[in-house]
């Protein structure tokens, strides 16, 4: 399990495994945001944890179809699901080099690039917190899209049709942390939401990889 | 006949029009589908059964089978 | 004899085949009547004025909109369990009922909710679970046509719709937490109280009994296109092999 880890870590680094363009991507929502709203340092900083969850989940969807796609072509995936590890296993796994390599990242710059938004001073600790605690379950459940658009020619547009509204409860209670928290409310505000992204990303660790498993096995029958 | 619907005549109407012309519009592509797949369901059972020929009784069974 | 037994195709198709008529008329009595009895012959609201006769056809699709989801659900189920094709090609046949209702359910509700509340939308939880309702609809719907194999199309929406159905009890609790809406409480409950009144009650009771008529009827049928569709692709398929 281990090994299959460092593989998938090591085919994402490597080009054309898409690993900077989640930031590149990210980067660049940030940067076309003040030319969509207006320059106003005040307007930024109301949209700003906000525009920075959306621009994370949004970018955490690029590299969703590579989490498969390429194990599917060349015949890899199959030899998973022969491979004495549980199948539930090898889709948890994919899912944790996903967000290593997309969602770790993503978080780590967001306090950077809260900077250009003007994130109120508060905000960075919980915006970066939240992030960390929320992503997980972006991932698992891009993989539970990928896993049931694995054996499509064109999955990709259809992968962000289905896994999108299924990150709409993540969005919520994450993007209400980081709202609540950047206008300077204490702890006592947030600690709800946040409890409930966290029970959200246990709940979709806990379940989700078995979900992924029976897609992979009835596309590779 | 027509009721007096005061000033919202215009939204009440509009509902009304709305919905029925979705209704009508989802009726008439079911019915289109059902019709459209029964004459080529039929057209190459027939099709099938003749190839089959004789005994006849066989042909229409396989005719009758799935109304 | 139990229900199982029209699991069977041949056995749906001559059940299905009996009760459609009957379906279909008891449908077009009820839409009449209720539709006419509430457009015409009750009076206006005192507050609302005469928007409310938009209840009478806002209320029986949102109904549906959910519930049409729920059998979907319910039919997903028995295809994993039970392996009954039928179920399968039920809730495919269901998923573009549902989607159009969902969408009747929002267009009424904007119109009605333009003179109500001076706004066409309000990102209130129940418009916007309504809304991501609409795009879970949409996701099944592109996943059905997607995957060419229909056993293997049949098994993915079936997993897509259990796992959806979950993400959108949380989406909607998620939404009760994120924003206290506009919308009004329940139009039908069982506390008197909350009840709208008795002038409305009866022709929405027939409304709704209505559009419960439609979405048997078309389910019906598009059911049965759909089993004839399978038997269609077989059979062209056996001739190519032969």
């Amino acid at each position: 399990m281990i090994a299959l880890l460092k593989r998938d870590l090591a085919l994402a680094v490597r080009a054309g495994g898409g690993f900077g363009l989640a930031l590149a991507f990210f980067l660049i929502v940030v940067t076309l945001t003040p030319f969509a709203v207006g320059p106003n340092a005040g307007t930024l900083s109301i949209i700003a944890a906000g525009i920075l969850w959306l621009g994370a989940l949004l970018s955490c969807l690029l590299s969703l179809d590579r989490i498969l796609a390429l194990d599917y072509e060349d015949g890899a995936l199959e030899l998973l699901a022969t491979a004495p590890i549980p199948l539930e296993a090898v889709a948890g796994i994919k899912a944790l080099a996903h967000w290593l390599t997309t969602g770790l990242p993503l978080t780590l710059v967001a306090p950077v690039l809260g900077v250009l938004l003007n994130l109120p001073e508060p905000g960075y600790l919980w915006l970066t917190l939240s992030l960390a605690i929320g992503t997980p379950a972006l991932s698992v459940v891009g993989t539970f899209g990928a896993a049931l658009t694995v054996g499509l020619k064109r999955g990709g547009l259809l992968l962000s049709l289905i896994v999108l509204p299924l990150y709409v409860p993540t969005l919520i209670f994450g993007a209400e942390v980081a709202r609540r928290a950047s206008e300077g409310m204490p702890i006592s505000e947030f600690s709800t939401p946040l409890a409930l992204l966290a029970g959200i990303t246990l709940g979709t660790l806990a379940l989700l990889p078995f979900a992924s498993a029976a897609a992979i096995r009835i596309n590779l029958r | 006949m027509m009721p007096d619907l005061g000033k919202y005549a215009v939204e009440v109407l509009s509902a009304y029009a709305v919905t029925l012309g979705l209704v009508v519009v989802l009726v008439v592509v079911s019915i289109r589908q059902s019709v459209r797949t029964r004459t080529r369901l039929r057209d190459i059972e027939e099709a099938q059964a003749a190839r089959r020929a004789p005994p006849a009784d066989t042909a229409r069974k396989e005719t009758a089978s799935h109304g | 004899m139990s229900l199982w037994e029209y699991a069977n195709p041949r056995k749906f198709m001559a059940l299905s085949g009996a009760v459609l008529p009957i379906a279909a008329v008891g449908t077009a009595v009820a839409m009449v009547v209720g539709l006419v009895w509430g457009f015409f012959f009750t009076p206006d609201d005192y507050r609302q004025g005469s928007t409310v006769k938009i209840i009478y056809i806002h209320v029986p699709s949102a109904m549906i909109a959910i519930n049409c989801w729920l059998m979907m659900l319910i039919t997903s189920l028995v295809w994993l369990i039970r392996r009954h094709h039928v179920s399968a090609l039920a809730a495919k046949a269901a998923a573009p009922i549902g989607a159009t209702m969902t969408v009747i359910a929002l267009l009424t509700g904007a119109i009605w909710g333009q003179p109500m509340w001076g706004t066409w939308w309000a990102w209130d939880p129940r418009l916007t679970s309504f809304l991501i309702l609409f795009l879970f609809y949409l996701g099944y719907m592109a996943l059905w046509a997607a995957v060419e194999n229909p056993d293997t199309a049949a098994e993915l929406t079936s997993v897509l719709c259990i796992v959806g159905s979950v993400f959108a009890v949380l989406s909607r609790y998620a939404l009760v937490f994120w924003n206290q809406g506009l919308h009004q409480g329940a139009s039908l409950s069982l506390d008197k109280e909350e009840n709208v009144s008795d002038v409305f009650y009866w022709p929405l009771l027939i409304c709704i009994a209505g559009f419960v008529g439609l979405f048997i009827t078309l389910v019906l049928l598009r059911t049965r296109t759909e089993v004839r569709d399978r038997r269609l692709k077989a059979l062209i398929a056996r001739e190519r092999m032969a």
